[in-house]
């Protein structure tokens, strides 16, 4: 139970006088108070700084060290106090924690003294409010992640992989995207023609300031290379890296220079050389790292293989077919620029994609209709497989959002998920307290005070007042609370109970059974019964018409008491044994006479009929 | 309400510094806050000691710093007893229960005049504020409906986990079971005499009556 609501405690139970006109069972007695101590203030030294609170403050967690007996272990009998030989500023915000009912980080605090603080005195980090949460998790990382045990290799490869580590990463980051920007454009500029002397002819800048864009080209082929050893180096598995995407962009991209190094002064190569200049503008793909639309971009291509493969087949299938179609309409038109299929290929696919160069164009009248065809129909073929990668990138692109997002969440949720472990903690409590408390109830009758007192010391007052609560809920309702699992067992049989009402007919073709059955339901709540505690006595299950329509109701994990309890709750011939068998739950057996419910069970149905008279099962299906 | 005040708060901007034709407006921040009575009127009003009063002025202004407990808080609070269940459709009967001048908030007097008859209150009273926490719309009956609704209520505090489990018509028997035993003309509806009749001659309710006397 949280926080300061334990205050609300008095008025909680004095409302519940509102549930008693409308309960129809006596209530539980309530927890008396067994020495009505006056609200006392207590001190708390700690290393010299006095604290003062009230005791009842303390006692709002009784799970923490304050707030429970472990205190009396640090009291000082001479000066009537509480010492504790710890850091008292970071006292002061767990004694915050108990005043207000929210913990507080402070931001000045070392995180790990902090931890520690918080362990002593027992109160779990989860529980931060959300105020000093972000700031508390933000320090716990940081601190997580100046682990001694990472290598110099790793640390590098994360430093790679995650620009924002590290101000050295975050460095390395842009100075590289620096100089791939600029080797692009000083390829870019190397071919635009620059101001010549006038009796020459243009020259594109390249060939003028050849020693320049040299020294650039190096300069940049150095920093690229000196980047990929690195990233080599780094890597946690060389060979994985080497097979990568970008680590072959990146061989690429340097390697026309050190060809071209190498084969400066061969002429009849030059040729070649000049060819693969051309790689150099794979540098551009270096860019992918520092974009993540790009990289998705690739991505989605990369999945989208198939529908591009598509559009590309369809394309070459209109294509070859409107070429020919083209090339044998236009065959008798003199000066014809349709000189062969491959030539007409060119027209269809600037038709087909809506270009329209104009470069050749039909002169016969079948060759502007079966054109005009091309057109149309290249317009469809196009547009249909387009959309589909469309939808492929923006899903994607949400999807790599989504995934950030959910991120977030989760560490949201795992926080969440603890303080809800707390507060089922409190529920729980109730429960097996309740179970200690059937057992008090036994014992109430025949043993003394002093017995009863030490079976109760181990609850506070303050849950023992909140037990007692929920305990006067439950007699108002004629329900009682239980756990998740005990909830899904009996859940599963009260879908069995369906079968039941909803068959009828089934049970009145019986005759016999369906007397028992709406007898039986007539007589409780609950016609199929559920046994969740050994003092419930529960009349037969009359499981054999049932069976019928249970069969797919399958296992519920229940261990069988003993076989016997199966064979007495079925038919021999039943279709579904296995059902029954595994899903016996049985706490107790206990005999009485029941003749009423036993009679109309009658011949043909159970083998063991007449043991059931004095045998009241306490069995599900 | 005698004793109430709400106050005000507003800070103003600095009206020499701004510029005549300024704008910016006066800040104005306003908090409403409510002080109770003196402790010796409520001491007069309610049947508790100025002990009491005092230990349960101090609950209360702790979740409530402004002094005014408003629906949300409420509902918050009494929540926080029953985490198996939903208890913010009863807390917001109880609400408005406490709230007895309507107004939309719980201040300390209705608080302790509220638990003044519930823990020390004689029988005749408990079983009046009972009733009007089950008459929703203070009409004077009690009908089938506004039973339902708080039966309802009472049943969403257990939860989905509960042994029996909880039945659709579970609530609705319930106040059959309920009419039946109180609706003696059998007209429908239930009065406060009826009500107090019936309880009075039903014993359980009786000794449950005094079951949380010495809450406090």
């Amino acid at each position: 139970m949280a926080a300061g609501v334990a205050a609300w405690l008095p008025f909680a139970r004095a409302a519940a006088i509102g549930w008693m006109p409308v309960a129809n069972l006596p209530m539980p007695v309530a927890p008396t108070e067994k020495s009505k101590r006056q609200d006392e203030l207590i001190i708390l030294n700690v290393s010299g700084r006095r604290f003062q609170t009230w005791r009842n403050t303390l006692d709002r967690y009784p799970d923490t060290l304050l707030g429970s007996s472990e205190k009396e272990f640090f009291y000082n009998e001479e000066t009537k106090e509480y010492f504790f030989d710890r850091d008292p500023d970071v006292f002061r915000s767990v004694l915050n924690f108990y005043r207000t009912g929210k913990l507080h980080y402070p931001r000045y605090e070392c995180i790990s003294s902090y931890d520690e603080e918080l362990a002593f005195f027992g109160i779990v980090p989860e529980i931060i409010g959300d105020c000093c949460y972000e700031e508390y998790k933000d320090r716990k990382r940081e601190n997580d992640a100046k682990l001694p045990n990472m290598t110099f290799r790793e640390t590098m490869w994360r430093a790679f992989e995650n620009p924002h580590t590290s101000t050295m990463a975050l460095v390395f980051y842009y100075v590289t995207g620096f100089f791939i920007a600029v080797s692009v454009i000083t390829n870019v500029v190397e071919t635009v023609p620059c101001g010549s002397a006038p009796n020459q002819k243009e020259v594109p800048c390249g060939e003028r300031y050849t020693v320049a864009f040299f020294c650039m080209d190096t300069a940049c082929v150095m920093i690229f290379t000196v980047e990929y050893l690195m990233r080599l180096f780094a890597a946690p598995s060389r060979y994985r890296f080497m097979r990568s995407v970008m680590s072959i962009i990146d061989v690429v991209a340097i390697l026309p220079y050190y060809i071209g190094l190498v084969m400066t002064d061969n002429e009849d190569v030059s040729g070649a050389f000049v060819t693969l200049r051309v790689f150099r503008v794979f540098r551009i793909f270096k860019f992918s790292r520092h974009s993540q639309g790009l990289r998705i971009l690739g991505y989605t291509l990369k999945s989208c293989a198939s529908e591009l493969g598509f559009l590309l087949f369809s394309l070459t299938m209109a294509i070859i077919i409107f070429a020919t179609v083209m090339f044998y309409a236009e065959k008798g038109s003199s000066s014809s620029k349709f000189t062969s299929i491959p030539a007409s290929f060119w027209y269809t696919i600037v038709t087909m994609t809506t270009l329209g160069y104009g470069d050749m164009v039909p002169k016969t009248i079948a060759g502007k209709i079966f054109g005009s065809i091309c057109s149309l129909s290249g317009v469809l073929v196009i547009a249909l497989p387009v959309p589909v990668i469309v939808s492929n990138f923006s899903r994607i692109y949400h999807q790599n959002q989504r995934a950030d997002k959910r991120r977030a969440q989760k560490v949201q949720k795992a926080r969440l998920a603890r303080i809800r472990i707390s507060k089922t903690g409190s529920s729980s409590a109730f429960l097996h307290s309740k179970r200690n408390g059937l057992f008090n109830e036994a014992l109430e009758l025949t043993s003394s005070t002093e017995e009863e007192q030490r079976l109760t010391k181990s609850t506070s007052l303050l849950e023992s007042q909140h037990h007692h609560l929920l305990h006067c809920l439950e007699k108002t309702t004629n329900h009682e609370f239980v756990d998740e699992q005990y909830y899904q067992q009996s859940y599963l049989e009260a879908g069995l109970q369906n079968y039941p009402s909803r068959s009828p007919s089934l049970s009145s073709q019986d005759g016999v059974t369906g007397t028992c059955c709406t007898r039986r339901s007539k007589k409780h709540h609950t016609p199929l019964p559920n046994a969740s505690a050994p003092a419930h006595m529960q009349p037969l299950t009359h499981t054999h018409t049932h069976q019928q329509g249970l069969q797919e109701l399958s296992t519920i994990h229940i261990q069988p008491l003993s076989t016997s309890r199966s064979s007495l709750n079925m038919r021999v011939d039943e279709p579904a044994p296995l059902n029954c068998q595994s899903s016996q739950i049985t706490t107790a057996i206990i005999s009485i006479p029941t003749p009423p419910v036993t009679t109309p069970e009658g011949d043909a149905h159970l083998p063991a009929g007449p043991t059931h008279q004095n045998v009241v099962k306490v069995s599900a299906l | 309400m005698d004793g109430k005040r709400v106050e005000t708060i507003s800070a103003r901007v600095d009206a020499a510094v701004s510029s005549p034709d300024s704008v910016e407006d006066e800040l104005e921040l306003s908090a409403v806050r409510h002080r109770p009575e003196g402790l010796e009127q409520l001491e007069a009003q309610t049947r508790f000691s100025r002990k009491e009063l005092q230990i349960l002025y101090r609950g209360f202004k702790n979740e409530c710093p402004s002094g005014v407990v408003n629906e949300e808080t409420f509902k918050d609070i009494y929540s926080q007893f029953f985490p198996q269940g939903d208890a913010s459709t009863y807390a917001h009967f109880l609400f408005n229960a406490f709230d007895t001048d309507h107004n939309g908030s719980v201040s300390f007097e209705d608080f302790v005049m509220g638990l003044s008859i519930l823990l020390r209150g004689t029988v005749q009273e408990k079983l009046n504020w009972a009733f009007n926490l089950y008459d929703i719309n203070k009409d004077g009956y009690i009908t089938k409906e506004e039973m339902l609704d708080i039966m309802k209520a009472i049943y969403d505090m257990m939860g989905k986990c509960t042994y029996p489990v909880l039945k659709e018509e579970t609530p609705r028997q319930h106040v059959e079971v309920f009419f039946q035993k109180m609706d003696k003309n059998k007209d429908g509806v239930v009065t406060i005499d009826e009500f107090i009749d019936c309880c009075q001659n039903d014993e359980n309710i009786m000794r449950s009556m005094h079951l949380f006397e010495n809450v406090l």
